[in-house]
């Protein structure tokens, strides 16, 4: 029989306390929030699963606007990904192989990724402004009356705009990585087989890429449906809600309304949001490889 | 199905080479025949697979022509060209079944989807892939993905050569038989002209009808397996087929014999004219297969060591301080270190600066 001492627990405990301190009871801070209501001077009352009820329910004041801000992050996600994934994949495929050229776009398309978020929420803000900003201005005197902070189609734009110039390189290096990865051999075999650029596209490169692709689309999905700090500088969740996405409606409720309990309730329906959709899409792809394997 | 030539074929990777140094081909003149099963066989750099990717149209050599048929192809690209290429590693599209693989050359050329089908039949059942043809290609193991890159060579029935480059690196060594022999097989059934690159001689040997042993850029030898073995044309040849390699011997030519160091002559059979040896590096080449250890021996030598191969066994001698390997006979048990070796007189060959020395008329 081994050796056995209970006295090595004590080995577990730092990681226990981090994660407790980190993790846990701030989690629960949370949901015992999420069952009462305050009126301030920190003073709770028991309110059950009222706020969950309410919320759920889209015909409340509550669950209406949680369901709007909802689809505004969903949509965001979905037209995130469906411009940045392809793109992404098209910038890899034109990139440079060798040479100083490369090294010069590796560098070029890191630069966007090292900008801290309020930076890039800054930049694009003073960038898209009508009055000073280089291109909200010129495209006014181009005749279009481009104006963010009244139009809703207008601040969608710019705030996806600024989400691809940000992001796209994150996808590029990631395929770019993908794509270098693939042996000459099969470029070789491609070429004696007659096959086009889009079938060398389809049959090789596509195929090699589905690992990598799916980090890619996994971080993508994640941190554009959680995504915060850019939408607010630049937008404050305005013209009226129109890019209020859940993180924004989150800390308006919390913060601003100082609405407790329902704001607690919001952030674990939220964070269950994200870790189902984030399982049901890993299930999914992983499946994929436990089928192919077959 | 084609004949390939070449004309002062060269490659240098090098954009301005100085001197021969910098080509990974020499120069040289030399041709496939139609329907022959060819090897390239040489050591690791000696430019078998730079010569392989110049045939598929893979690379541009540097100098000369390459004909097919008598066409010039040089500038031709692969598709152009006709050839099929089984690579190192198995190349298969991994989404695509065996079947779709197998279309795969046939779709990109646009033949009809049932000449196609019918075809793609005919290869699979030549290859034993039948079986195999509604899976998923990734999922076979490495020999059969060989057989499906070998397969998308043969469905163009136009097909003008099929190029091997060491295509058994990755197949396990009980396979590598089955796989040679149904290669060999398949060229009996399918004559296409077949160039099989490898740097083992048990491949090169047992698949083709003719090697061509390249070595430093050069093709030092073409022949067939017995050829190479029994008249080897460079000292290079002698030692690189067979195991072990032919013995070479320093020595001199005095008036028909050869003087080897420590004064022992051997009569040769048919000695060169005198003048084709002057101020030459002359070699005595004898392959252990060729000499005889035997009590009452021409020569005496000195027994180093015996080797059990299994199926034969090799002597380890000295003579005069030269290091030599004989096979021993069976049930022949050398009883002391001191022992009496014979050269076959037929197969002693002569070499100058590495280049046998050809008998004078």
């Amino acid at each position: 029989m081994k050796p056995h001492s209970n006295r090595a627990w004590l080995l577990v405990l730092p990681v226990v306390a981090l994660v407790a301190f980190s993790g846990v009871i701030p989690m629960m801070m949370v949901v015992n929030y999420s069952v009462q209501d305050t009126f301030g001077n920190n003073e709770f009352f028991w309110n059950g699963l009222g706020w969950f009820r309410e919320l759920l329910d889209p015909s409340t004041e509550f669950g209406g606007r949680f369901l709007d801000a909802l689809w505004r992050s969903l949509l965001f996600s979905a037209i995130c990904l469906a411009i940045q994934i392809p793109l992404g994949i098209a910038v890899a495929l034109t990139m440079p192989r060798r040479g100083l050229a490369l090294a010069f776009c590796l560098v070029a398309m890191a630069l966007p990724l090292l900008i801290p978020w309020n930076v890039v929420g800054t930049i694009w803000q003073v960038f898209v402004r009508g009055d000073i900003g280089l291109l909200g201005h010129a495209l006014n005197r181009l005749g279009l009356a481009f104006n963010y902070t009244q139009v809703p189609l207008h601040a969608w734009i710019t705030i996806i705009a600024m989400d691809v110039w940000h992001w796209t390189s994150l996808v590029a290096l990631l395929c770019y990585a993908g794509l270098r990865a693939i042996p000459d051999a099969y470029y070789q075999a491609a070429r004696i087989d007659g096959a086009s650029s889009w079938a060398v596209f389809r049959s090789i490169q596509l195929p090699k890429l589905r690992r990598v692709l799916t980090i890619a689309v996994l971080l993508r999905f994640m941190d554009s449906f959680m995504i915060y700090t850019e939408p607010f500088v630049v937008t404050g969740g305005g013209p009226g809600n129109a890019t209020t996405f859940l993180s924004i409606d989150l800390v308006k409720i919390a913060l601003g309304q100082f609405d407790l309990g329902k704001a607690a309730a919001m952030s674990i329906v939220y964070n269950l949001i994200i870790l189902t959709l984030c399982w049901v899409f890993f299930a999914t792809t992983t499946r994929g490889d436990a089928d192919a394997a077959r | 199905m084609a004949r390939i030539a070449f004309q002062q074929l060269a490659h240098s990777y090098h954009p301005a080479p100085r001197g021969p140094i910098d080509y990974a081909l020499r120069p040289m003149d030399m041709a496939f025949d139609d329907a022959g099963a060819y090897a390239l066989l040489g050591p690791s750099g000696c430019g078998k697979t730079t010569l392989l990717s110049i045939i598929s149209g893979l690379l541009r050599p540097s100098d000369g022509t390459v004909l097919f048929d008598g066409a010039d192809v040089t500038p031709w690209a692969p598709e152009r060209r006709n050839v099929a290429q089984v690579f190192q590693f198995p190349v298969v599209y991994d989404t695509m079944t065996v079947r779709e693989n197998l279309a795969f050359p046939l779709r990109n050329r646009g033949v009809p989807a049932r000449e196609a089908s019918a075809r793609v039949d005919y290869v699979a059942s030549l290859l034993g892939l039948t079986a195999a043809l509604g899976r998923r290609a990734r999922n076979l193991g490495a020999d059969d993905k060989q057989k499906i890159s070998l397969g998308r060579g043969l469905v163009r029935s136009d097909v003008a050569a099929i190029l091997f480059d060491e295509p058994l690196t990755v197949i396990d060594p009980h396979l590598k038989w089955e796989l040679r022999s149904r290669l060999k097989e398949l060229h009996r059934q399918v004559p296409v002209t077949m160039i099989y690159v490898t740097h083992d001689q048990t491949e090169a040997l047992t698949f083709a009808d003719r090697v061509v042993v390249m070595a430093g850029g050069e093709v030092v030898q073409v022949g067939t397996p017995e050829a190479l073995f029994e008249r080897p044309a460079h000292t290079f040849v002698g030692h690189f087929i067979g195991s072990p390699g032919m013995n070479l011997l320093p020595c001199e030519v005095v008036s028909g014999e050869a003087v080897l160091p420590g004064g022992h002559r051997i009569l040769l059979p048919h000695p060169p004219a005198r003048e084709t040896l002057a101020g030459r590096r002359i070699e005595l080449g004898i392959r252990p297969e060729f000499t005889r250890i035997a009590r009452d021996g021409d020569l005496p030598v000195l027994l180093r060591r015996v080797e059990d191969l299994g199926r034969r066994r090799i002597a380890r001698v000295e003579l005069a301080g030269l290091a030599l390997t004989a096979t021993l006979p069976d049930g022949a048990a050398p009883s002391s270190d001191a022992a009496r070796i014979t050269f076959d007189p037929a197969h002693l060959h002569l070499y100058a600066d590495g280049r046998l020395v050809e008998a004078a008329p």
